[in-house]
């Protein structure tokens, strides 16, 4: 099933936890005008699992930044769980950010020179809880992404994929309803990005959206929608035939790991 | 956020980043302590200047020959510029303000004891000297009217002669020659140590002012008149009868000038806080130079890191702090570097000012003014240029700020 150009397939309105519609930024670069986004309007449901490719160019960053709350479009509406965003104040913004909505950078933007856990624990300082549980949930959203031997490294003493899923950790701690992730497997091997895409899947099971950026068909093929973005634009929008579930998958590949490992 | 966690964000920050935040702490430091230390000593030198002139006594006044010196250029130099005994005489008999006085006169000169010599002062006075200038002996006498009259060859030595010249054995009995003249010393006077000018003040041997007029310097008139007034408070009275009687006996007409000099206490003091005044300005200028060297120090450390500092601050945000939360956070960690810089400054400013006037054998003294001035200043600056690149950044849009460059 194919979805029309720019619009979404039909679904009851009162269960979009994103809609945006006519979405547009154009960034002024002195006399010349970006367009980085020109219209996009599409709805997606709580617990869905897109993925969303495109050229590189395309305005795939912009459109999660807007959706992240980290950048304001330059036209068009943004509706998260039924609040226009807006119209939101910069504190509401700020607490959306913290509550409601995990974020996992392209490049990882973790703080450098310090450890693993006080990066996953940032979101937590700007949320009312105690020293003891936060470094609790830090600590399990680290085991969550398979870094729970790497709690106190720093960025620096880390590899990319690693460095990647301490931020993938830090997106999840705050247990948000939507995680939105610019390329979270870009840096990735193959087994690594599989075991990734296995935390998104099982997050997902327990009804969180996710929204992720990706360049490989592989990958976006463990999504239950692609969106594909061409020149600012949605050039097409489908469910995914038959989503590749990551657990299965792992199961069939540590005999050949063990091998490289040896 | 909580103020705990605000706490935790500040001291982790300031933790990560141990380099900065040293440097930025020695900026303060630095400056602090310089300035304490600077305005101690200025404070110090002008407190001793104060304490030695009033130590002096503030009913003495000093009559000198010759007309007031105005710039250094002496004026109408007349036929009567001298003073005699008999001026002092009539000084002591005929102005009733006057309550003790004491012809002087100088002579300098190697001074020989045994096989040991001491180059020094010799002050030639009256009895009364001593008294005039609160002075006491602490071991022996001191001459009397009839060694004046007679014009023995007997002397008190100083402290320092004395230790110079005696180390091992009292002086008083002995002899000593004064450029080659016997004299006996028959007395020490007590340590008085140095005067506001940093001269040893014990360095000094006194005499009779006959004999020294008449062994040592073979000059018939005085080089000063030590005169005190009967209180204080009659000091003018007394300047003014002396002035009259001495142009009297010296017969100056309406238009002469004065062919004297008389100094008073108020005067010397005048000159005496208008040198420590230039030092107070010098040092209080060479501190606000650190001060400002310092406080260039923590803004360099502060801006550099602004770019560091802005990423820093997008990721925060992204996570969901709010400008506030920014703000504070910044705002505490700058505010704590400035106090342990600030507190750490004082304690090396309190530390070097004691060291240096045990160095210096000069007194220092520590004002609230300059604690707070340096202190206000470096947190001042400290704050300010911590604070404000946070708000600037706190203020944009949490990606732009974590694409600044
Ligand atoms: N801050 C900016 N100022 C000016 N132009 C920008 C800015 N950010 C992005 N652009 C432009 O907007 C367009 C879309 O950029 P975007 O980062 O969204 O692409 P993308 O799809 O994420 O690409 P990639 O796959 O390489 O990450 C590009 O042409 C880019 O040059
Ligand atoms: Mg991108």
């Amino acid at each position: 099933m194919i979805g029309t150009d720019g619009t979404a397939p039909e679904r009851p309105s009162n269960g979009h936890l994103i809609r945006i519609e006519h979405l547009a930024k154009t960034y002024q670069l002195g006399e010349v005008e970006v367009h980085a986004l020109r219209g996009v309007s599409l709805t997606i449901s709580r617990g869905e699992f897109v993925a969303i490719m495109g050229a590189s160019g395309s305005g795939k960053s912009t459109f999660m930044n807007i959706l992240g709350c980290l950048d304001k479009p330059t036209r068009g509406t943004y509706t998260l769980e039924d609040i226009e965003v807006g119209k939101l104040s910069r504190d509401e913004l700020a607490q959306i950010r913290n509550r409601s909505i995990g974020f996992v950078f392209q490049g990882f933007n973790l703080l450098s020179r310090t450890s693993a856990i006080e990066n996953v624990e940032l979101p937590l300082l700007y949320s009312s809880t105690t020293q003891k549980d936060r470094h609790q949930r830090a600590i399990r959203a680290l085991e969550a992404v398979g870094l729970g031997d790497r709690v106190h490294h720093f960025p620096n003493q880390l590899s990319g994929g690693q460095q990647q899923r301490v931020a993938v950790a830090r997106a999840l701690v705050n247990d948000p309803s939507i995680v939105l992730a610019d390329e979270p497997t870009g840096n990735l091997d193959s087994r690594t990005s599989v075991e990734v895409m296995d935390v998104f899947q099982q997050l997902n099971q327990k009804g969180i959206t996710i929204l992720l950026v990706t360049h490989e068909p592989d990958i976006a093929s463990f999504a239950k929608r692609q969106i594909v973005f061409r020149d600012g634009k949605i050039r097409s929008d489908r469910p995914t035939t038959d989503p590749r579930v990551a657990s299965t998958i792992l199961k069939e590949m540590p005999a050949i790991d063990e091998e490289d490992d040896e | 956020m909580k103020l705990m966690n605000i706490l935790i964000s500040a001291f982790r920050a300031l933790h990560r980043n141990k380099m900065r935040s040293f440097l930025t702490m020695l900026g303060i430091i630095i400056g602090v302590a310089a300035v304490i230390a600077m305005l101690a000593i200025g404070q110090g030198a002008q407190f001793s200047v104060e304490q030695q002139i009033s130590a002096l006594g503030t009913n003495v006044l000093i009559i000198l020959p010759g007309a007031q010196q105005t710039g250094g250029v002496h004026m109408g130099a007349g036929s009567a510029t001298t003073l005699t005994e008999e001026d002092a005489q009539a000084i002591q008999r005929e102005c009733p303000s006057v309550g003790l006085v004491s012809p002087g006169t100088r002579a300098g000169g190697q001074v020989i004891a045994g096989n040991l010599n001491w180059a020094t002062g010799i002050e030639g006075t009256g009895p009364d000297y001593l008294e005039i200038r609160k002075w006491t002996v602490e071991y022996g006498d001191f001459y009397t009217d009839q060694d004046i009259k007679s014009a023995t060859k007997v002397c008190v030595l100083g402290k320092t002669v004395a230790d110079n010249l005696f180390p091992e054995q009292s002086p008083v009995g002995q002899n000593v020659r004064i450029r080659n003249v016997p004299f006996k010393v028959i007395g020490i006077l007590a340590k008085k140590g140095q005067n506001a000018m940093g001269q040893d003040q014990d360095d000094i041997i006194v005499a009779p002012y006959t004999t020294v007029a008449r062994r040592l310097t073979w000059y018939p008139y005085l080089r000063q008149i030590l005169v005190s007034a009967i209180s204080p408070a009659n000091i003018s009275v007394a300047q003014r009868q002396i002035t009259e009687l001495l142009r009297m006996r010296h017969k100056l007409v309406t238009n002469d000038a004065d062919d004297f000099t008389i100094r008073n206490q108020a005067d010397l003091a005048t000159a005496a806080t208008a040198t420590t005044d230039i030092l107070t300005i010098l040092l209080a200028s060479i501190a606000s130079v650190s001060l400002l060297v310092g406080g260039i120090g923590i803004m360099n450390i502060m801006l550099v890191s602004v770019t560091e500092r802005t990423r820093e601050i997008g990721i925060r945000m992204s996570v969901g702090a709010r400008s506030r939360d920014i703000l504070t956070q910044f705002l505490v960690e700058a505010l704590v570097l400035s106090l342990l810089g600030g507190i750490t400054g004082i304690l090396f400013g309190v530390v070097g000012s004691s060291v240096i006037s045990g160095i210096a054998k000069w007194p220092t003294i520590i004002t609230t003014f300059s604690i707070v001035l340096s202190f206000g200043f470096s947190i001042a600056i400290g704050v300010f240029f911590g604070f404000y690149p946070a708000r600037k950044a706190a203020m944009l849009n949490p990606i732009d700020a974590l694409r600044y460059e």
